[in-house]
């Protein structure tokens, strides 16, 4: 039995799962090089497997053709092929129905969403947002830049010294009923802390305030049911997840999107245009100016088709034996202090320093060894400074990561530490 | 091809980066300057004296990595005793040729770090002498 975020306990055996059969799969490792590819740097970008590079290439050979307008035979299976993909991402995170599901170009673009869209057309000033310490930049900056234009109040929940989030905190910050938004990270893409979104979102609606699920590292890795989440807005990433990059998507209750404003303007998010206004059309195309990138959807949804069949309780029980073995093996290189709780309350990623080794030689030196990591801020400068460190080196997983490549992780941080010593 | 461990940094760099020269602050310097790379952390001060248009001491203090760093080192140790305008037109090409080594974009920033600092500590010192601007710090 074995941790499962969603609350459950899955018992999905271990010895099903083949990550090296899994890697096979992927073209990037097959490229030959003077060193093997050791890639640990999943939560920034995954790999992509075949059968989504063979989707997109595909369409691309048989249906090329713009959606939604066309009276023609390869524009009807072109749009076939866009909205299938919309369906497929909609059973994917649980959706209720597939108009509640909008096509965005990453996690960034459907907060900016929300945030042009729901957040202008409903919040005053004096009005607050709470977000959290811990948020990636694009969970933080379209608020700021909201919070100014309207006079709206930030807030943020802290963390404790394990790098959980204060819940008690959260709930005085919700007390005064200013709150009309909380904005939350599924999983931290520093910490790794995989944050108990159901409780948070019920303390968020008790107090009146919609709920906003940042879900780019947490889809990846588990299933991730919106409904039962308890959020009012969902946003993940189709790059994260194994996709192309340029396709994300928002979830939200079919109400709330027709309840909101548009976000762009322009052709295919249009009813009918005259002159001087304009009708738009239904959910979720309203929110869809423009020609889509529609083999990118595509892409996603073979994606979400090769997650499916792997399946996400295998996927997450692999996850956690990495990071159990990565967390064990990394407690045994001098000077390295590990970012956030402990394995059991953690995705598949971990964040450290290396005594003072700057982050950026700590990288260099894995490099060489063909081991790619990240290393810097991760897009969550306030956390690094709550921290009270400049950057940290981050290494995270997926299906495809052997313990045989945290071995190598490890060969090269033991490396590193002789270098600069 | 990837480069070996060795080359990656070399022994001059790990030296410099070690083993600092001209590190510290300087009583009363003609012209100092701090700037740094947000991205990455680098953070770097240096001040210099300056006398009949030759640097007289350069000293730099900051944290950050080892290409930061080393490249601060190997820069003080330089313009000691260059004229104003020849520490003026050194180049990245001059910074690269002293850490001697490849690198990516991002590490090119922490790399030309210490020459940015340099140079607008200089050119900020022009307008002091001439007293135009009284109130500059």
């Amino acid at each position: 039995m074995r941790f499962h975020p969603a609350g459950a306990l899955s018992a999905a055996p271990a010895t099903a799962f083949d990550a090296r059969a899994l890697r096979a799969e992927f073209p990037i490792f097959r490229e030959p090089r003077d060193t093997p590819l050791v890639y640990l740097d999943s939560a920034a970008t995954s790999q992509k497997p075949q059968a989504v590079l063979d989707a997109m290439d595909r369409h691309y050979r048989t249906c090329n053709a713009n959606i939604h307008r066309g009276i023609y035979a390869i524009a009807e299976q072109a749009t076939a092929a866009y909205e299938d993909a919309r369906r497929r991402v909609a059973r994917f995170v649980g959706a209720p129905s597939p108009a509640e599901i909008v096509f965005t170009r990453n996690s960034t673009e459907a907060i900016n969403l929300v945030a042009h869209s729901w957040g202008r057309s409903q919040l005053r000033a004096g009005d607050a947002i709470l977000l959290t310490v811990m948020e990636h930049h694009a969970n933080l900056v379209p608020w700021q830049l909201l919070a100014a234009e309207r006079g709206i109040e930030l807030r943020f929940t802290p963390i404790t010294a394990e790098g959980d989030l204060d819940l008690v905190a959260c709930a005085a910050l919700l007390a005064d009923g200013k709150v009309k938004l909380l904005g939350v990270t599924h999983v931290s893409n520093v910490l790794g802390t995989v944050n108990p979104v159901a409780r948070i979102a019920q303390l968020a609606h008790d107090a009146g305030a919609l709920v906003l699920v940042d879900a780019s590292q947490s889809v990846p890795h588990f299933a991730v049911d919106v409904a039962a989440l308890g959020a009012d807005f969902v946003v993940f990433t189709g790059h994260k997840m194994l996709g192309p990059t340029g396709i994300g998507a928002l979830w939200a209750r079919r109400e709330l999107l027709e309840s909101m404003p548009p976000f762009m303007g322009g052709g295919e998010m249009i009813r009918e245009v005259k002159l001087t206004g304009s009708q738009w059309a239904d959910v979720p195309w309203k929110f869809e100016a423009g020609t889509m990138p529609i083999t990118e959807a595509v892409g996603l949804g073979a994606a979400v088709d090769w997650l499916e069949r792997v399946g996400m309780d295998a996927i997450w029980a692999h996850d956690q034996e990495l990071i159990a073995y990565a967390m064990s093996r990394l407690s045994t290189v001098p000077g390295l202090r590990v970012l956030g709780p402990p394995a059991e309350r953690r995705g598949a990623l971990v964040a450290f320093t290396l005594g003072t080794i700057h982050a950026h030689d700590v990288a260099t030196v894995l490099d060489a060894g063909g081991v790619a990591v990240r290393a810097g801020h991760h897009c969550a400068m306030p956390l690094h400074e709550h921290l009270a460190i400049a950057a940290s080196v981050r290494a995270s997983f997926h299906c495809h990561t052997t313990t045989d490549e945290i071995d190598t992780l490890v060969l090269g941080l033991e490396r590193a530490g002789q270098v600069f010593a | 091809m990837s480069p070996g461990w060795d080359e990656l940094f070399r022994d001059e760099i790990l030296d410099h980066y070690k083993h600092p020269r001209n590190h510290g602050t300087l009583e009363a310097p003609d012209f100092t300057y701090e700037d740094a790379n947000p991205l990455c952390g680098d953070r770097l001060r240096m001040d210099f004296h300056v006398g009949d248009g030759v640097i007289k001491a350069a000293r730099f203090t900051g944290h950050g990595c080892s290409i930061s760093q080393a490249a601060a080192s190997m820069l003080c140790e330089r313009v000691e005793d260059m004229t104003l305008e020849d520490a003026k037109r050194l180049s990245r090409e001059d910074v690269l040729e002293m850490l001697g080594i490849e690198l990516g974009p991002v590490r090119l920033k922490c790399a030309l770090l210490a020459l940015k600092t340099m140079k607008a500590g200089i050119y900020g010192m022009r307008q002091w002498p001439g007293e135009e601007d009284a109130s500059h710090p």
